[in-house]
Parts: C-alpha cells; sequence; structure tokens
C-alpha cells in the first residue's frame, strides 16, 4: 500500500490502456509497404487486443498471475508477443509504447 | 534485465516576458512581438520527464511513480506553478524564460536533486502551447 497506493486496493483497477507499436524495416520493393497495416491488425488483435481487453489482469491473463502487471511488465509482455510474429518479413518490431493514462507512458525497444 | 523508458507528465502555470536585457526596447519588440508585453502574459505548461533504468523485479516499475512525482513536485512545480518566472523565480533574473531556457533550468534544478539510485534521466520536453515545445535530450550521466 505504501508503495503502490491506490493501485494496491485488493479489489483492483482499470485504464484504458493506449497501445503504439512501431516496426522498422526497408519497403517491400513491389508494395511499398514495410508491413501490411491489415496483418498488422490481425497480430494486434490476436496478440494482444483479443486476450486483453476487458479482462482482469491478474486473473486471466497469465503470465500477470505471477508477475505484477505494472505497466512496465506488460510492455515487455506485449513485445514478447509481437515480436515472433515478424520473423522472416521486411519489418522488424522497433519498439512499444504503452500508455497507462495520458500522462504516463513507458517505452520498451526489446533490450 | 530488461531496460524500459518511462515518461511522467507534470503541469504548472506561470507568467513571464520575454525581453533580452542586451536588446533595445525596439529590438525586443521587433523579436518577440506580443510576448514582449510589459506585463506579461502566462501559458499551461506541459513537462514530460523521460527516465531510463531497469526494472525492479520486487515492484515491476522502474521507479516508484510516487518518488518521481515527489521531486518533480518539490525541484519544479512548487517552485514555477503560478508565478511570474521573471521576478518570482530566480534562474530566469538574468536570462529570458523562452521555452528554451526552462527546459535546461528544468533539466538542471532535477539534476541537483536527482537521488542515488534514481534512473538515469534521459529527456525532457517542455510544451509552452499545443503549437510549441521543446526537446531535451540529457546527454551527461547522472550521478
Amino acid at each position: 500500500m505504501r508503495l503502490y497506493g491506490a493501485a494496491a486496493n485488493p479489489n483492483g483497477h482499470g485504464h484504458n490502456y493506449v497501445l503504439e507499436v512501431a516496426l522498422e524495416g526497408t519497403p517491400d520493393a513491389v508494395t511499398g509497404m514495410i508491413f501490411d497495416l491489415k496483418d498488422l491488425k490481425d497480430i494486434m488483435n490476436r496478440e494482444v487486443i483479443d486476450p486483453m481487453d476487458h479482462r482482469h489482469l491478474n486473473y486471466e491473463v497469465p503470465p500477470f498471475d505471477k508477475v505484477i502487471p505494472t505497466t512496465e511488465n506488460l510492455a515487455i509482455e506485449i513485445w514478447g508477443r509481437l515480436a515472433p510474429q515478424f520473423e522472416g518479413t521486411p519489418a522488424r518490431l522497433h519498439a512499444v509504447r504503452l500508455y497507462e493514462t495520458e500522462d504516463t507512458f513507458v517505452d520498451y525497444f526489446g533490450k | 534485465m530488461a531496460t524500459l523508458r518511462l515518461t511522467h507528465t507534470y503541469r504548472f502555470s506561470a507568467s513571464h516576458r520575454l525581453h533580452a536585457p542586451e536588446l533595445s526596447a525596439e529590438e525586443n519588440q521587433r523579436l518577440y512581438g506580443r510576448c514582449n508585453n510589459p506585463h506579461g502574459h502566462g501559458h499551461n505548461y506541459v513537462v514530460a520527464v523521460t527516465v531510463e533504468g531497469a526494472v525492479d523485479p520486487a515492484t515491476g516499475m522502474v521507479v516508484p511513480p510516487g518518488a518521481l512525482d515527489e521531486l518533480l513536485q518539490r525541484q519544479v512545480v512548487s517552485v514555477y506553478d503560478h508565478k511570474y518566472l521573471n521576478f518570482d523565480v530566480p534562474e530566469y533574473a538574468g536570462i529570458t524564460a523562452t521555452t528554451e531556457n526552462m527546459a535546461v533550468a528544468i533539466q538542471e534544478r532535477l539534476r541537483a536533486a536527482w537521488p542515488a539510485g534514481f534512473p538515469a534521466l534521459v529527456h525532457l520536453r517542455v510544451q509552452e502551447t499545443k503549437r510549441n515545445s521543446i526537446e531535451l535530450s540529457v546527454i551527461e550521466e547522472v550521478v
């Protein structure tokens, strides 16, 4: 309670998270794109939005039954889910920016 | 261990007059325009502070947000909020309170009181209006 304050409320609390994902790469010579945004949307929905949206992270979304779902740990987990999706494509995951509120966000570059 | 950048945003309202003592009254008027108004004018400033460090495995955080909030409140917000910068804040006695100079002064205020063991201060953004902000990358090591 001393460390986390109101965020330690035993029954939890919620946020409207905003996730920005940055890809890096050379545009494909034919399509002119680094990555097809439709495919990116499918990946985002499958890997992050569907499993996490409107869930109680601590109870419903492993590994947050064991790992504290701070913004930092969420960004690391999201990176871990997304980065492998771009293997074998011209794109590489460059950064994950996760806003917990308009005034607080973390950037993770996978290192 | 994973290294992340964490950005927290702080707000204060302050007034200032842009007036360079080295320039004549006419030159100041020509350079700064309405910002040279003799009775000053105000802004709702937004300061974004970015720190970089490893996630503490025990807390899952780069820095306890309360500790960063306390530092910003003590070093910046309580000193700048609802003040006339030219007269009320000592660093602007000799320099003009442009957003550029404010970013440097805020950096110095933070570095002077940066707690041991805190993650490194890497970036500051001082926004004066929605159309106007200054970015300052902090290059030197904070010790």
